[in-house]
């Protein structure tokens, strides 16, 4: 036991020498967050627009009103012309421009119907397409509101309520995602290539040839990872929580008691890695490509699954960030408890065994 | 010379990787404070016969006992009497002289005071005391390759296995090392070492050159030279890989 405490110990050593490690480990998380949560975002605020009202009359001024006074919208200008919208747009000066016909008021009133035109800059399609979403829903609501003052009826009202983000903030998509992402970067990436350094360096034949176990030497080198990425899921969810307004309703502790399953998942993958790559920049190509790339793209942090391809979707099944991410946003949004995440628990739990067995046997395989 | 104590006893050792016979029936004895070169080009065998001697392989048969342990079921007694130096010194460059000797103690689960007091023994003698703060990374190779060595032999073991230790060292440092090597030799470990270098094999008491996984020859330098008629081991290696081709 006290030759397996100096080992650990020799571990934080080189951890705490050496600034790589330590800005990935300290400094990595608190800028993902900090960057998708302020950064990339899908919110819409103050977004630019432009109106040019042909009508001029009550119902349009109204209208717009309604459109700034929403928060959603900054009004820059009131244009003449159509010329101008198509000036302004390349000049990038407005993101919109809506277009009441002339008459607006009084065809509404007369035939029940006027027309508004609403033009987006779909050079950034995701956020043309949001605005436009925005912007009709705000002018239905008026015209239905219109309708019913002036007794025209049988209009379906729908009225929709977004449940458990009812703000839509980004930061409740984005801290889960970046959670999964930086304890799987964290621990698979980071064991995988303290484990690599000591084969490239010589000191794993030696620690071999010493009466440490193999399980002592590995579990040892996992040890400060384990508890330092632990330090990172709390820090993460303080950061979500103060910074973002993140909540968690439901369990904290079978949150955490997930993030340490997910944790020992990443490292056990991080120790599969080790037993295939011969140095330190082959384990760092494959923790790249196999965990950076897929967990960014494939696990429904940034792009819905649903919406993939039926291939990539079987794809996704494989990728364990996945199911973390739906367990936390179960329980911090949802807050439901762990019979609702259990198959998502048993799938990392299988993962983790798989790697370790895998592991294992690699490791026999080399030595024999 | 047989009455002496044996300390490593390998009889008919066979190591078979698939079809692949890397060690084929090696039989020898190493004496209690003896310096045994172990010679063989690449691929000889060496590598995977060391192995199986510090017990990180099992061997396919024979009877190998290491330091009065049995090969095949001992091997964590085994571990825990030898020490072991390869070619790349495996020291933590990140780490400190006195921190690098204070952990491969530690994990030869020597005390702390055991520890404190003969890492001051050993700066002393290698006259290092003031670099004891310092980085392994920024210290010459020379005195990495001294310091690897009194690490290997720091908890005191019956026997150091040597892979290669003087690669890319320059002639000078070697001579230096193997005054080392010769001082341990007294104090009565046993040195097991490979080497490239065949005037390097003259310093040894006896030698074992291995030959496409069999021993080809095993005596003292003097009557090997004697034995092939031949001035220096160079020749004698040389004209063994010759009778080898016919």
């Amino acid at each position: 036991m006290k030759t397996f405490i100096n080992f650990v110990k020799k571990e934080f050593r080189h951890i705490f020498r050496d600034v790589r490690s330590m800005v990935i480990l300290f400094g990595m998380p608190i800028a993902q967050i900090l960057i998708f949560g302020y950064v990339v975002t899908n919110e819409v605020k103050d977004a630019k627009i432009a109106v040019l009202d042909l009508s001029k009359d009550e119902m349009t001024v109204e209208i717009t009103n309604k459109l700034t006074s929403s928060g959603y919208f900054l009004l820059v200008d009131n244009f003449k012309s159509e010329d101008e919208i198509e000036l302004a747009f390349r000049k990038g000066e407005i993101q919109e421009a809506i277009i009441f016909e002339p008459g607006f008021a009084k065809k509404f009133v007369k035939d029940g119907k006027a027309e508004v035109r609403i033009i987006n800059d779909a050079s950034d399609a995701n956020t043309a397409n949001m605005l436009a979403n925005y912007t009709s829903a705000i002018i239905m609501n008026y015209s239905f509101a219109e309708s019913g003052v002036n007794g025209a009826s049988g209009q379906i009202i729908a009225q929709t309520r977004m449940q458990f983000n009812q703000d839509l903030k980004g930061a409740y998509m984005f801290v889960p995602g970046t959670m999964a992402l930086i304890l799987m970067l964290i621990s698979a990436m980071m064991t995988s290539i303290s484990i690599t350094r000591e084969k490239e360096m010589g000191t794993m034949e030696v620690l071999l040839v010493s009466p440490l176990r193999p399980v002592q030497i590995i579990v040892g080198k996992v040890i400060p990872y384990f508890l330092l990425s632990f330090v990172n899921a709390i820090s993460i969810l303080l950061l979500g929580f103060f910074v973002f307004g993140l909540p968690v309703n439901g369990p904290l502790a079978l949150l955490l008691a997930e993030s340490m399953l997910f944790i020992t998942m990443a490292l056990s993958l991080g120790i599969f890695i080790s037993t295939i790559a011969k140095s330190m920049q082959v384990a760092m190509f494959i923790s790249m490509f196999s965990l950076l790339l897929p967990t960014m793209l494939l696990s429904g942090f940034i792009f819905p699954i649903e919406n993939m391809p039926q291939i990539l979707q079987w794809v996704c099944h494989a990728i364990p960030p996945k199911y973390f991410i739906v367990i936390i946003k179960n329980i911090m949004l949802k807050g439901t408890g762990f019979e609702y995440v259990w198959f998502e628990t048993l799938v990392l739990f299988g993962f983790t065994v798989f790697f370790i067995v895998m592991s294992v046997f690699k490791f026999k395989t080399r030595l024999e | 010379m047989d009455q002496r104590e044996k300390i490593i006893s390998v009889k008919n050792l066979v190591k078979k990787f698939g079809d692949f016979e890397a060690n084929k029936n090696l039989s020898f004895d190493v004496f209690k404070g003896e310096i045994f070169g172990f010679l063989g080009a690449n691929g000889a065998g060496k590598t995977t016969a060391i192995k199986i001697l510090c017990g990180l392989s099992s061997p396919t048969s024979g009877e190998i006992s290491v330091a009065g342990f049995d090969a095949y079921h001992e091997t964590e007694k085994i571990k825990k009497n030898i020490g072991y130096m390869s070619q790349k010194f495996s020291l933590y460059s990140d780490l400190t002289v006195k921190e690098n000797i204070r952990f491969y103690g530690g994990i030869y689960g020597l005390s702390r005071d055991t520890i404190k007091r003969k890492t001051k023994d050993l700066l002393e003698k290698l006259n290092f005391s003031e670099h004891a703060g310092s980085l392994i990374s920024s210290i010459p190779l020379g005195w990495k390759q001294k310091l690897a060595f009194s690490i290997a032999v720091f908890h005191e073991p019956k026997i150091v296995f040597l892979d290669e230790p003087t690669g890319g060292v320059d002639p000078i440092t070697r001579r230096q090392f193997w005054d080392l090597i010769y001082e341990t030799a007294h104090t009565g470990i046993t040195v097991f070492v490979t080497t490239h270098y065949m005037d390097e094999a003259e310093y040894c008491n006896r030698v074992c050159i291995m030959v496409d996984g069999r021993i080809d020859a095993l005596d003292t330098p003097e009557n090997l030279k004697k034995q092939f008629g031949a001035d220096n081991m160079d020749e004698v290696f040389v004209r063994l890989a010759r009778a080898e081709k016919k």
